[in-house]
């Protein structure tokens, strides 16, 4: 399609210098072009395609379980999780519910698995070293690789909750919704309350994606990195459950994780969002600068 | 104080006058001028590599490149020599900003690596220890990802350019088959259409024929040619004598981390001596005439007595055979094997099928 003006400018390109491409007017941004090459990258990946499919099935199937369940539970002596008492009476909780469950594995497995394979993976098949020579800059390839496991991120955490207002709508009946506090707030504010909690798992994800793009400048096998990645995030939530590393709880990169609960009640616990913020941002900061002082300093032998 | 004074000005200057005498030899530095490398073409400033005390000490403690002095002219194809594990490998990578030195500079086209590797990077092309791509991936969508990361590059002429690299390679006809599917002699070639995805001033190619058919070589043998009318170095790295051979003007050849060899073919057949070999059914007279002349290392074998020819002229030799009645069959003083040359500077054979 792009073949007329494509053929139109060649004859240009060799009477001028090679230095003199990089100043022509409205092109597209070499950052960006380098950012969208890797989104291409990640979201063509079939690997990563069958990740986010899982994270669509896994709300439809609690839904449905959910949904055959309600009858039976009535009495409510299930487990007693306030979530799945609200949803019998709004499909919105859905969302909440699956954020909830899949927080603790399956959203960290997403993220674990492409930012972990960011730099192992092209070291692994050796195309780093083509990029390098390109060159795309190390400081720049890494930039845009975070970009992306960031992306990533947020798109995981918005299928999650996509699949789950679908699921919810078609299974449960839709209305005001009543918080954990026991409120009643209008839909529309129910839904963006359902926002805010995307975004902020989203945050958590993009902390998690740091630590898995540090791990990864290390290493040249991706299955590797994942791996640490993952059990990272596990030993985490596991000393966060265990009352006698309390000390350590609040610096634990999991610990804040389920803190989006503050969203869901009246007021707003803003101080605990912000805690969790913060701890994200120190994450983000710290891991990315990580990174960055292995991957701008390495030998790339792979 | 003055006589102190002037004391230490003289031995600062002579310290300071030493690195400077040596530098012509080493290979000199972008600041040289106009004074071109010996075979490179006129208006051409500097050679397009040049490397001084280049080492790189991994960190096992492995010594896998030895004060290295490379010197590239500009307009050449340099042929990179040696065994495999002689350092020809890591010494591309240093070029190429991929592995830093331990210490040593590296100019590639009068710019320092990898200090200004972003600025001079894009007006190299290269190959580096065999193909890498995106299994997954269409030959073009593998050269757009390529082409993606250069901040440098026009994208909008980006499609242009991908087709143009392919179709110089061949590969157009293929380049909607994923990488996966790509034969190795394909996939060399799709490595060498990276290189070719815009104008360059200089190409390096490491093995670019490694695990290629015979048809295959001389496919990517072809290809160096016609890359290099163009007034592009080129320099390529082998284990295989035989490649360089035909294509090169220049050679380098490494052993063990060192630099056992610099300069054109001719340099290096000179550095061989000539032998003189006659065929006769009478061996043991025509030794003891070659001895009577004075020649040196005279072998006899069947039917055959071979000797180095040294200042010797070959009609001189013959006529003195036929004098002592030796019966001369066949006189011949074949060009040095390149072949031999090379095992004697490196130590051991080449392997001749990778």
């Amino acid at each position: 399609m792009s073949t007329a003006e494509a053929t139109a400018v060649p004859p240009a390109t060799p009477g001028g210098p090679a230095g003199q491409l990089a100043r022509a007017p409205g092109a597209v941004p070499g950052w960006l072009r380098l950012f969208r090459s890797e989104l291409r990258l990640v979201f063509r990946r079939l690997r990563n395609l069958a990740l986010l499919a899982v994270l669509a099935a896994l709300p439809v199937l609690l839904g449905i379980a959910l949904r055959l369940a309600a009858p039976r539970g009535d009495g409510g002596g299930d487990a007693g999780s306030s979530f799945i008492s609200q949803l019998a009476g709004n499909g919105v909780f859905l969302a909440f519910i699956a954020i909830t469950l899949m927080i603790a594995l399956v959203l960290p497995l997403a993220v674990a698995v492409v930012s972990g394979d960011s730099v192992a993976g092209e070291a692994g098949l050796g195309t780093l070293r083509y990029l390098l020579t390109v060159p795309a800059g190390r400081a720049r390839l890494l930039a845009a690789k975070y970009a992306a496991i960031v992306v990533f991120g947020l798109s995981a955490c918005c299928v999650v909750v996509a699949a789950s207002l679908a699921t919810g709508a078609a299974l449960f009946p839709i209305g005001p919704v009543t918080l954990l506090s026991g409120n009643t707030v209008p839909l529309g504010q129910g839904l963006l309350r359902v926002l805010f909690v995307t975004l902020y798992v989203a945050a958590a994800m993009a902390a998690l994606g740091a630590i898995g793009l540090a791990v990864s400048t290390f290493t040249e096998h991706p299955i590797g990195a994942i791996a640490a990645v993952l059990v990272l995030a596990v030993v985490s939530e596991i000393a966060d459950n265990i009352p006698q590393f309390g000390a350590v709880h609040p610096y634990l990169p999991s610990h804040w994780w389920l803190f989006f609960d503050s969203l869901l009640r009246t007021p707003i616990a803003t101080s605990d969002l912000l805690h969790g913020l913060l701890s994200f941002g120190v994450y983000v900061v710290i891991f990315c600068s990580i990174a960055w002082a292995r991957f701008t300093s390495t030998d790339v032998t792979a | 104080m003055s006589t102190a004074g002037t004391g230490t000005d003289a031995g600062t200057g002579a310290e300071a006058a030493a690195p400077g005498a040596g530098a012509p030899e080493a290979g000199a530095g972008p600041d040289a001028g106009p004074r071109a490398g010996p075979a490179g073409p006129p208006g051409l400033p500097g050679p397009a590599i040049t490397t001084s005390g280049l080492t790189k000490r991994f960190r096992g403690g492995q010594l896998a490149v030895d004060d290295l002095g490379l010197a590239v002219p500009r307009g050449s194809i340099y042929g990179f020599l040696g065994p495999n594990g002689s350092g020809k490998t890591t010494t591309i990578r240093m070029l190429l900003g991929l592995v830093y030195p331990t210490r040593g500079r590296v100019s590639l086209l009068g710019e320092p690596v990898p200090g200004a590797a972003a600025r001079v990077l894009p007006r190299v092309g290269s190959l580096v220890e065999g193909p890498a791509f995106y299994p997954y991936l269409s030959g073009r969508a593998n050269l757009a990802r390529m082409d993606a990361a250069d901040r440098t590059a026009d994208p909008r002429t980006a499609a242009a350019r991908i087709d143009a690299a392919l179709d110089r390679v061949g590969l157009l006809s293929a380049a909607k088959k994923r990488y996966r599917a790509y034969s190795l002699g394909m996939k060399q070639r799709l490595a060498i259409a990276t290189g070719l995805l815009r104008p360059r001033e200089l190409i390096i190619l490491d093995e670019p024929t490694n695990g290629l058919d015979p048809q295959g070589t001389r496919e990517v043998r072809g290809l160096i040619r016609e890359i290099a009318t163009d007034g592009v170095t080129v320099l390529v790295s082998s284990h295989l004598l035989a490649e360089v051979e035909q294509i090169c003007t220049h050679v380098g050849v490494m052993r063990t981390g060192r630099l056992v060899f610099q300069g054109t073919l001719d340099e290096l057949r000179g550095q061989g001596s000539r032998r003189v070999v006659i065929r006769t059914t009478q061996p043991g007279e025509a030794a003891a005439t070659l001895t009577a002349l004075g020649l040196a290392d005279i072998r006899s074998a069947d039917g055959e007595v071979s000797a180095q020819l040294a200042d010797q002229s070959p009609e001189r030799i013959c006529r003195e055979l036929v004098l002592a009645g030796v019966g001369v069959a066949g006189l011949d003083t074949p060009r040095p094997n390149l072949e031999d040359l090379f095992v004697g500077l490196t130590g051991e054979g080449f392997d001749v099928d990778g």
